[in-house]
């Protein structure tokens, strides 16, 4: 069914139809809406065998669905910023834990200074969390996602807490044609959760037990080898539902016109659509530029990343991240996938703290690192002139 | 001019004040002297510290701040009194020409 | 082949419905059969607060997501704001501004030094009159396609009539629609 909603609902409608047993959030803008339309859900009874919780903060809500993904409950939550990386004590736990957890991250700056608004910094934060961690850049992609977050965070092979990130406002206030899958499709596609250990009040157990030097390592070994794995459960996925609701979204990455491109445009999330779209104007004046757009981000798509990239005489990425004293993360993982390959790199922080990112700006980026007219490396977007002064 | 960046993000007290929000609304509160009992519920409850409860002829009243108070009606929808009543700004009632 | 894409941007104070009238007229436009998309600007949800929202339609899906520079329309759904903000900012050439005013296009214009097209309404009166308070975003959407003619007036009221639950509110709305719908193909000679 095709209706025209906002990007919160096709979120909230997607999870209702996975099912869910236990959802836990806080309220976070502008993530609230999300779980604020799961909540009403909820309220009206159609959430069926499922317990909505308001936690006291996003601490106290991923500490429950620790305890109920334990327990052998599917659980789902919403958050973002200051709310994602106060859950970051818990995730990560949970991600040591092995239990499934779906959460979407509708991505918003970080603090200080306080920002409510839109760009990467939260989710790169938790990079190395253990998390499973994709982009999407519509909200149809966005409401597609969820069943498969949850199919192969449940996989026995993988048994990873799934992190889909959505643009914060860009998406999530933005208001447009979806078309909102059915029950039927989801429950072909997504069996119910079947954990392969869980506890009862009878059958107690302790997760993630103490583990001294003689263990931790292995410990850690079995948790990358679960990323390792998830890698061809992930594409799996992404293929199972192509054939299924007939949305092909890509694997891993999608490369369009790369192999002649003498410049490789690289984008994730709700800014990929218009860097597409300027890539392809280029394309129909005759300059060869060509587009990587990232959906994986852990496990890392190395493999396809360098694939993509191995023709290009030139890399850009846009960035909406900065590991401050180093470049924007993207660029790295990017780098390191191309090692000993040797194209020229340039990264661009753009939209930090949600700066409106004009296709204007887009087009001159690209312009000019296609015609050679920016120096290699990293750099920021539009700033405008600035003094430093003490107050 | 270029922006100035003060280090830590810092600002000094009372800088917000630069900020008139007076004219955001399209209505504005009106107290009725003669009901409000000064039970503070606006002052509490104002978003915007803009309704205060002062000493006015010997009587203890609610009085709104019009440069900044942006319309809100919280005010209105708390007092116990009803005291309050929101109104039209006058820009809002020209007629056509 | 040429693709459609008609770019509309609205101004308002939050708490008047500004983001509503763009989302009213994205569902009306999807029932005509265009790709839809519009979105607030983000800022401080208060009401009060001079706020923007945009729109656009076109036959293609629409993947730009940045806000709207250079729109076809621009839409003032508050007297207001004209001024303080550059409501006419970057308004193509051929394009025209729909404005809740309450004196005449030709005042508009001449207070303003604007030379591009101008209709005025006054939506405020009107809403007054129709819903008993000044929201004035179901009037401007109603002027938005009298004046415009990009979308159906049936689509429009079809929209209407599935956007209010409540009856009554539905009836007075579609009163306030029409009327505001009549006047500006009025005032634009159609
Ligand atoms: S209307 Fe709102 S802002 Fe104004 S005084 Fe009342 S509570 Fe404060
Ligand atoms: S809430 Fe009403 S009665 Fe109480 S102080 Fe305010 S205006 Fe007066």
């Amino acid at each position: 069914m095709r209706k025209v909603v906002r990007g919160f609902y096709s979120i909230a409608y997607s999870v209702k139809l996975c099912r869910p047993n236990v959802i836990a959030a806080y309220p976070i803008t502008p993530q609230t809406e999300i779980v604020e339309n799961l909540a009403s859900m909820y309220a009206n009874g159609e959430l069926g065998e499922c317990e909505y919780v308001t936690a006291e903060s996003e601490f106290g809500a991923a500490s429950i669905l620790v305890g109920a993904s334990a327990a052998g409950a599917r659980t789902f939550t919403a958050t973002c910023s200051q709310g994602l990386i106060l859950m970051s004590e818990v995730l990560i736990n949970a991600a040591g834990m092995r239990l499934p957890i779906v959460l979407v991250n509708t991505n918003r700056a970080l603090s200080a200074p306080l920002s409510i608004w839109n760009d990467h910094q939260d989710s790169m934060i938790l990079r190395d969390a253990g998390l499973m961690q994709i982009h999407v850049e519509s909200n149809q992609e966005a409401h597609d996602m969820v069943p498969v977050a949850f199919k192969v965070a449940e996989n026995h092979k993988v048994m990873l807490p799934f992190m889909i990130n959505m643009d914060g406002y860009k998406l999530t206030h933005a208001y447009e044609p979806i078309d909102l899958l059915d029950q039927e499709t989801i429950d072909e596609f997504l069996p119910s959760y079947d954990p392969p250990v869980y506890m009862t009040t009878k059958n107690p157990l302790t997760f993630g037990s103490y583990a001294p030097p003689q263990y931790y390592a292995e410990f850690r070994v079995v948790m990358q080898n679960a990323m390792d794995r998830a890698r061809k459960e992930l594409e799996n996925a992404y293929k199972e539902w192509a054939e299924i609701t007939g949305r092909d979204w890509g694997g891993h990455v999608v490369a369009e016109n790369v192999e002649d491109a003498e410049l490789v445009a690289i984008a994730m999330g709700s800014l990929t659509g218009m860097v597409r779209d300027v890539v392809s104007e280029l394309r129909t004046q005759g300059k060869k530029v060509g587009l990587l757009k990232i959906r994986t981000l852990r496990p890392f798509p190395i493999e396809e990343v360098r694939k993509a990239l191995k023709n290009a005489e030139k890399i850009l990425v846009f960035e909406r991240a900065v590991s401050f004293g180093h470049e924007g993360p993207v660029g790295m993982e990017v780098k390191s996938a191309c090692f000993g390959l040797t194209p020229e790199f340039y990264s661009f922080a753009v939209g930090l703290g949600g700066r409106d990112i004009p296709r204007e700006e887009i087009v001159k980026i690209i312009g000019n690192v296609y015609e050679g007219k920016v120096e290699q490396g990293f750099h920021f977007g539009t700033v405008k002139p600035f003094e430093e002064v003490i107050v | 001019m270029v922006m100035k960046i003060t280090l830590g993000g810092v600002s000094k007290p009372h800088s917000s004040k630069n900020m008139k929000t007076g004219d955001w609304g399209t209505e504005y509160p009106v107290v009725d002297e003669e009901k409000c009992t000064a039970c503070k519920a606006c002052e509490y409850l104002c978003p915007d510290a803009c309704i205060v409860v002062v000493e006015k002829d010997d009587k203890k009243v609610a009085v709104p701040d019009y440069e900044y108070c942006k319309g809100c009606g919280v005010c209105f929808s708390v007092c116990p009194a009803d005291a309050i009543r929101m109104e039209l700004k006058e820009i809002y009632k020209l007629e056509v020409c | 082949m040429v693709s459609i894409l008609i770019e509309v941007r609205f101004h308002g104070r939050g708490g008047q419905g500004v983001v509503t009238a763009a989302d009213i007229l994205a569902v009306a436009g999807f029932k005509d059969g265009y790709y839809t998309l519009s979105f607030p600007t983000f800022g401080a949800e208060k009401r009060g607060t001079p706020v923007a929202s945009f729109l656009r339609l076109s036959d293609k899906p629409i993947v730009s997501r940045d806000e709207i520079y250079y729109p076809d329309y621009v839409v003032v759904m508050d007297p207001t704001v004209i001024g303080p903000v550059k409501v006419e900012a970057g308004l193509k050439a051929e394009g025209r501004l729909i404005a809740n005013y309450p004196k005449g296009s030709e005042d508009l214009k001449r207070e303003m030094g604007w030379d591009f097209e101008v209709y005025t309404i006054n939506a405020t009166k009107m809403a007054m009159e129709h819903l008993g308070r000044p929201i004035t975003n179901t009037a401007m959407v109603g002027a938005f396609v009298g004046a415009t003619n990009v979308i159906k007036l049936e689509s429009l009221l079809e929209t209407i009539e599935e956007w209010f639950t409540n009856k009554e509110l539905a009836e007075k709305n579609l009163k306030l629609v029409k009327e505001a719908y009549e006047y500006m193909r009025k005032v634009c000679g159609w």
